[in-house]
């Protein structure tokens, strides 16, 4: 990997770890439970940034299928979240 | 190193600066808006943008310098891009139902996020609910 490349990876690395800090402090802070929801849903996406950074500086490919899997789950744990508080209830 | 190979880390290099920087501002809107209406807006349009340029410069990098290829990087940049607007409208969508209610005990930041009543009738999804 070259010098310019690394420096990339860890400016953008930076970052994102910086992003999932504030992700947090809007998790623990509310103040509605919609807040901590779309906090939750920010968290992952940022994960799935994170992992697809660590496929690049390690240049291995093993990790894209757990940034799939985190994109589905993470979608389907908010769309399951935001039912329950709609309707009390997930699969009705 | 080629000529394709340098391009190429050029811009990687640039899509991975331009994908943290728009992931970081999309999460400090998060975290610095008034109210859930106005903090949507920045986690799923910036970050959402951020992490798609972060996965395409990865999908540049993997076929010219790792000599692999994968339709992984575009099937979870296609999935986000798709999902975003989704998850967004169930977060709003149960934010208004529970202040209309008053559920969330305090507004957020003292700025009401009710919606306007429509020119007649009324708004459906407020119709529908018991």
């Amino acid at each position: 990997m070259t010098p310019l490349l690394s420096a990339a990876v860890v400016f953008a690395t930076g970052c994102l770890s910086l992003a999932i800090l504030l992700n947090l402090f809007r998790l623990f802070r509310g103040p509605t439970a919609a807040d901590r929801i779309l906090a939750l849903d920010t968290l992952v996406i940022n994960a799935i940034a994170v992992i697809v950074l660590f496929g690049i500086a390690y240049a291995t490919a093993a990790y894209f299928e757990a940034a799939l899997l985190l994109a589905m789950v993470g979608f389907l744990g908010t769309v399951a979240y935001c039912k329950f508080l709609l309707r009390g209830d997930i699969v009705e | 190193m080629s000529v394709m190979q340098l391009v190429a880390e050029y811009l990687i290099a640039a899509l991975l600066v331009l994908g943290g920087a728009f992931a970081l501002v999309g999460s400090w809107g998060l975290a610095k808006l008034p109210s859930l209406m106005t903090r949507l807006h920045g986690s799923t349009k910036a970050t959402t943008l951020g992490v798609g340029s972060c996965l395409i410069a990865s999908m540049i990098y993997f076929p010219v310098f790792a000599d692999t290829y994968s339709a992984h990087e575009l099937l979870i940049t296609l999935f986000l891009f798709i999902t975003a607007p989704v998850a967004a409208h169930m977060v709003a969508k149960a934010h208004l139902h529970r202040q209309r209610r008053g559920l969330d005990g305090e507004r957020a930041d003292d700025i009401p996020d009710e919606v306007p009543p429509p020119a007649q009738g009324g708004w459906a999804t407020f119709d529908g609910a018991r």
